[in-house]
C-alpha cells in the first residue's frame, strides 16, 4: 500500500472508531440519566420501579396542599381527575405557578409506603402552561386544543424547570 | 394604516428578494444585472426596514386592533418593553429576523467591491434566496399584521412578565445577529462551490463574517444565561433546556468553522472539512429555529395539532440542507488538496479541537432529540436531565483546555519536540502549581482541581506566546490579539464554570422577620416585606440585610410582584454581584406567622462564566479588525494557493475574474 493510502486508511479506521464510540457512549449515558415519565394511573397502579428516579405528573388536587408550621416540607396529592390520585411529599421552594388545580410535574422517587418523594417540582410561568406530559391527559379533560405558546425566548419557554 | 403598510413593505420586500434570487444565481455576466442584484439587496433592507417600525408603530401607539399587539402588550407597559415587545412573540421576532438578516445583506455589500463580482453576485443571490423562504413564511404562516377588526379588544393582553426585562431588549437582537449570521458563511460556502473557487483567500473573505456571526451568537447566548440567571429567580446559569440547547449546537459548529476557516487559510488545506462546517453551522441555526417555534418541544402531539409552522421550517430545512449537500457532495472533491502535517503541528491540534467540538455538537443533539424521537416512536416521554450533560461536557471541556493550551506553542506542519518541551514543561509545572494550591483549599474534587490547573496553564501557555512576540519587537496582527483574548476567555470562563459549579453555597430556609441565617461567612437577616408598586404591578419586597465578616453590611430586596392585566405572579431575585462571589436572596412563598420561604445562594466566580465567554466574543470582533481582511482586494486564484498574485486595483481584478474561468483544480 502506497503511504498515502495508508494514512488515508488510518484517518478512516479512526474516524469510524470514534463515531461508533461517541455513540455507545451516548446511548449508554443517555440510559442511564433518562427520567421515565408516569400519569397519575400508573402511578397508582404500582408501576413506577422502585428506588429508581422518575418523573411523575398530575393536576395538583384542590384541598390537599399541606404545609408544615416549622419547616418547608410541604404535602400534596395529585390527580388525573378520572380516579387515580397519589400523594408527593416535598421539602422546598413550590415555583410560582403551583397552585391548586395547576398542572405540574414532579421528579422523585417513590418510596416504601406509596408517597412520592418529590426532589423537585415543576411548572412554568405561564398560566396557559400545561405541562408536555399532561398535555394528553388534559385534552380529553378539556376539549379546545392547546396552542403551543411558541417564543423566541429561552425563558419564556422554560420556566423554571430543571 | 400603518399596519397594512408594514404589511405591503413585507410583499415588497419579499417580492425584490425573489428577483434577487434569480438573477443572482442565474450566473449572468451582465453588469448592469449584477449591480441591480446589489441595489435590490439595499432596497430589501429599506422595505424590511420600513415593515418592522411599522409593527414597533404599532406597539407604541398602543393599537390594539392588531392582533398580535394586543396578544403582547398593554398600554400600562413603560414605553421601552413595548417597543421591545416587538419581538417578544414568535410573530414580531421572526420579522426581527428578517430584519437582521437583510441588515447582513446590507452590511455585505458595503465590502462587495472587495469580491469578484461574479462570486459575490452569487453570494447575495444565494442570501436573498433565504430571505425569501424566510418572508414567505412570515407572510404564509406567522404574519404579525392580522387585524382584530371589528373585535378591537380595549387593552392587551400583556406580555409574559418574564419578558419585561432589560433582557428582552438586547438578548434576541444579539442571538439573532448570530443566528442569522451564520447564513452569511453558508452563502460563501455555496457561492464558492458553485464558482468552483474555494481556496486561501475564499476563506479570507468568509472568515471576517464567520467570525462577526460567531461574535454575535457568543454573545447573544451569554447574555441569555444572565438573564436567566437573575431573571428565573432560580440562581442557575445554564440549563441544558431545549431552547438553550438550540442555539448552543449552531454555536459549537461555528466555533469548529471559526478554527477549520483559519486552518484553510493559512495553509489552504481541511477545505472540505470547512464547506461542510459552514453548511453545518447554518442548518443547526434553522434546526434551533423548528425545534424552538414548531412546537415540537411542547409535545409531539401538539405539533401534529397545528404543524402549519413547524412543517414549513421542516421543508425549508430539508431542502437548504438536502441542496447544500448534494452541491457539496457533487462539487467539494474537486477541491481537495493533500497536505502533509505531522501530529505534532498546529494543523493536528486544530483537527483535535474540532473533533472535540463536534463530540460536544452531537451530544448536545442526542440530548435535545432524543426524548422527542422516543416520543414519536413510543409515545412514551422521557426527559434527559443535566446529569446526561455533564458527564460528557467535563470531560470534553478539559480536554479542549489541553488541546488549547500546547495550541501557541506549535507550529503550523511541523514542530520539533525539542522547541515544545521547555516551555511545556514550564506549563506543566505551573499547572501543577496551581493544582496544587487548589488541593489545599478544597482536597475533595479532582475535577475542579483540574479545571483550574488547565485553565491557569492555558493562560501561561498563551502569555509566554506572547511574551516571546512583544520581545521580538513584531507589531502584534488584530487576529492575533484576538485569538488571544478569546482563549484566555475560555480559560476564564472553565474556571468560572468548575468553581460555582462546585462551591456555591445554597439553602431553601423558612424565614420570620428578624430571623438570621449564616451563608457562606456572612450573616443574613430577613427584615421582613413591604409593600411596592411598580408601572403595571404591585410588589411585595423582601428586606434583607447582609453583614459579612470584614467588609460593610449592605441591604438586599428581592420582590414577588404580581402583574395586573395576566394577573402573573413573578419572583424577582436580589443581587449582590461581585467579581469574587455574588450574594443571592429570592423570595418563596409566604408561609404561616408572617414567615417566607426563601431562597439563598452564594455562587463565587459566578460572574466569571459571563465574563469569559464575553472575551471570547470580544476576541472574535477584534479579529475582525485584522489589516489582512481590511486591505485585502480581489485575488486571483491559480492551482495552488502558494501562487496565487495579487492584482491591486478592483477594476482590474473583477474584469480578470469575469473572464477567465477557474482552472479546474488537480
Amino acid at each position: 500500500m502506497n503511504p498515502k493510502r495508508k494514512q488515508r486508511l488510518y484517518i478512516t479506521v479512526f474516524l469510524l472508531v470514534v463515531c461508533a464510540g461517541v455513540t455507545g457512549l451516548l446511548i449508554l449515558v443517555s440510559g442511564e440519566n433518562m427520567n421515565m415519565f408516569y400519569p397519575p394511573a400508573d402511578v397508582v397502579a404500582g408501576k413506577i420501579p422502585e428506588d429508581q428516579k422518575v418523573r411523575a405528573g398530575g393536576m395538583v388536587l384542590e384541598g390537599s396542599v399541606k404545609r408544615s408550621d416549622s419547616s418547608l416540607a410541604v404535602d400534596f396529592q395529585l390527580t388525573d381527575h378520572q380516579g387515580a390520585i397519589f400523594a408527593v411529599a416535598y421539602s422546598g421552594i413550590l415555583p410560582d405557578l403551583f397552585r391548586e388545580g395547576q398542572g405540574i410535574l414532579v421528579e422523585g422517587k417513590m418510596d416504601a409506603q406509596g408517597v412520592f418523594q418529590a426532589e423537585e417540582v415543576l411548572a412554568k410561568h405561564d398560566e396557559n402552561y400545561m405541562p408536555p406530559e399532561l398535555l394528553d391527559m388534559d385534552m380529553q379533560a378539556q376539549p379546545q386544543s392547546y396552542k403551543a405558546a411558541p417564543s423566541i425566548d429561552p425563558r419564556a419557554a422554560k420556566g423554571n424547570s430543571l | 394604516m400603518i399596519p397594512e403598510l408594514g404589511l405591503f413593505s413585507l410583499v415588497l420586500a419579499g417580492s425584490l428578494s425573489l428577483f434577487a434570487a434569480v438573477i443572482g444565481l442565474s450566473g449572468t455576466r451582465n453588469v448592469l444585472l449584477q449591480r441591480s442584484v446589489v441595489s435590490m439587496t439595499m432596497g430589501q433592507f429599506a422595505l424590511a426596514l420600513l415593515s418592522f417600525s411599522a409593527l414597533v408603530w404599532s406597539f407604541a401607539t398602543d393599537d390594539f386592533s392588531v392582533a398580535y399587539v394586543a396578544n403582547n402588550s398593554n398600554s400600562l407597559m413603560p414605553w421601552y418593553y413595548k417597543v421591545s415587545a416587538t419581538w417578544g412573540g414568535h410573530e414580531g421576532s421572526f420579522l426581527l429576523w428578517i430584519l437582521i438578516m437583510s441588515g447582513w445583506m446590507l452590511t455585505l455589500t458595503l465590502r462587495g467591491h472587495q469580491y469578484p463580482t461574479s462570486f459575490f453576485t452569487k453570494v447575495l443571490g444565494i442570501m436573498a434566496l433565504l430571505n425569501l423562504g424566510f418572508i414567505c413564511f412570515s407572510l404564509f404562516t406567522s404574519n404579525p399584521f392580522i387585524r382584530l377588526i371589528p373585535m378591537t379588544p380595549l387593552d392587551g393582553a400583556d406580555l409574559n412578565p418574564l419578558l419585561q426585562d432589560f433582557g428582552l431588549i438586547v438578548h434576541p437582537p444579539l442571538l439573532y445577529m448570530g443566528y442569522v449570521g451564520l447564513a452569511v458563511p453558508f452563502a460563501f460556502a455555496v457561492a464558492g462551490l458553485l464558482e468552483g473557487q474555494v481556496d486561501s483567500a475564499w476563506a479570507r473573505w468568509s472568515r471576517t463574517w464567520t467570525n462577526m456571526a460567531w461574535a454575535f451568537l457568543t454573545a447573544g447566548i451569554t447574555l441569555g444565561s444572565w438573564w436567566a440567571y437573575y431573571e428565573l429567580g432560580w440562581g442557575g446559569w445554564w440549563f441544558w433546556d431545549p431552547v438553550e440547547n438550540a442555539s448552543f449546537m449552531p454555536w459549537l459548529a461555528a466555533t469548529a468553522l471559526v478554527h477549520s476557516l483559519s486552518v484553510t487559510e493559512k495553509r489552504g488545506t481541511f477545505k472540505s472539512w470547512t464547506l461542510l462546517l459552514a453548511i453545518t453551522g447554518f442548518s443547526f441555526s434553522l434546526l434551533g429555529a423548528f425545534i424552538v417555534r414548531s412546537g415540537v418541544l411542547t409535545s409531539v402531539h401538539s405539533f401534529a395539532v397545528d404543524p402549519e409552522r413547524g412543517m414549513y421550517i421542516l421543508i425549508f430545512l430539508a431542502l437548504v440542507v438536502g441542496g447544500s449537500l448534494t452541491l457539496y457532495a457533487l462539487r467539494a472533491g474537486q477541491n481537495s488538496r493533500q497536505v502533509a502535517y505531522n501530529f505534532l503541528s498546529r494543523e493536528f491540534f486544530m483537527l483535535i479541537n474540532n473533533l472535540i467540538l463536534i463530540v460536544s455538537l452531537a451530544v448536545v443533539l442526542w440530548g435535545t432529540m432524543a426524548p422527542i424521537g422516543y416520543e414519536a416512536i413510543t409515545g412514551g416521554r422521557i426527559s434527559i436531565g443535566t446529569p446526561f450533560f455533564n458527564k460528557f461536557f467535563v470531560p470534553l471541556g478539559l480536554l479542549l483546555a489541553i488541546a488549547l493550551a500546547i495550541l501557541p506553542l506549535l507550529n503550523w506542519k511541523r514542530t520539533k519536540v525539542e522547541a515544545l518541551r521547555p516551555a511545556a514543561i514550564s506549563l506543566l509545572i505551573a499547572a501543577v502549581f496551581a493544582v496544587f494550591i487548589w488541593f489545599v483549599l478544597d482536597p475533595t474534587s479532582v475535577v475542579v482541581a483540574s479545571a483550574v490547573g488547565l485553565g491557569a496553564w492555558v493562560v501561561l501557555s498563551h502569555s509566554v506566546d506572547l511574551f516571546k512576540r512583544l520581545r521580538k519587537g513584531t507589531t502584534l496582527p488584530m487576529a492575533y490579539i484576538g485569538m488571544t483574548l478569546a482563549h484566555l476567555g475560555f480559560s476564564v470562563c472553565i474556571i468560572g464554570i468548575a468553581i460555582t459549579a462546585t462551591q456555591s453555597e445554597e439553602s431553601d430556609v423558612r424565614m420570620a422577620p428578624q430571623d438570621s441565617v449564616m451563608l457562606a461567612k456572612q450573616r443574613v437577616t430577613f427584615l421582613g416585606v413591604v409593600d411596592a408598586q411598580g408601572p403595571n404591578y404591585s410588589a411585595q419586597q423582601g428586606v434583607f440585610l447582609v453583614e459579612p465578616e470584614s467588609a460593610g453590611s449592605y441591604e438586599l430586596r428581592a420582590e414577588k410582584r404580581r402583574y395586573f392585566a395576566g394577573n402573573n405572579v413573578m419572583t424577582e431575585a436580589g443581587i449582590q454581584a461581585g467579581l469574587l462571589a455574588d450574594t443571592y436572596v429570592s423570595l418563596g412563598e409566604p408561609l404561616t406567622d408572617g414567615a417566607w420561604a426563601i431562597r439563598l445562594h452564594y455562587k463565587p466566580l459566578v460572574r466569571w462564566v459571563w465574563l469569559g465567554a464575553l472575551l471570547m466574543a470580544l476576541g472574535g470582533f477584534v479579529a475582525i479588525f485584522d489589516r489582512r481582511y481590511s486591505s485585502l482586494r480581489v485575488r486571483q486564484s491559480k492551482t495552488t494557493a502558494k501562487a496565487q498574485t495579487k492584482v491591486h486595483g478592483e477594476s482590474q481584478g473583477e474584469t480578470q475574474r469575469a473572464t477567465t474561468p477557474v482552472p479546474a483544480q488537480t
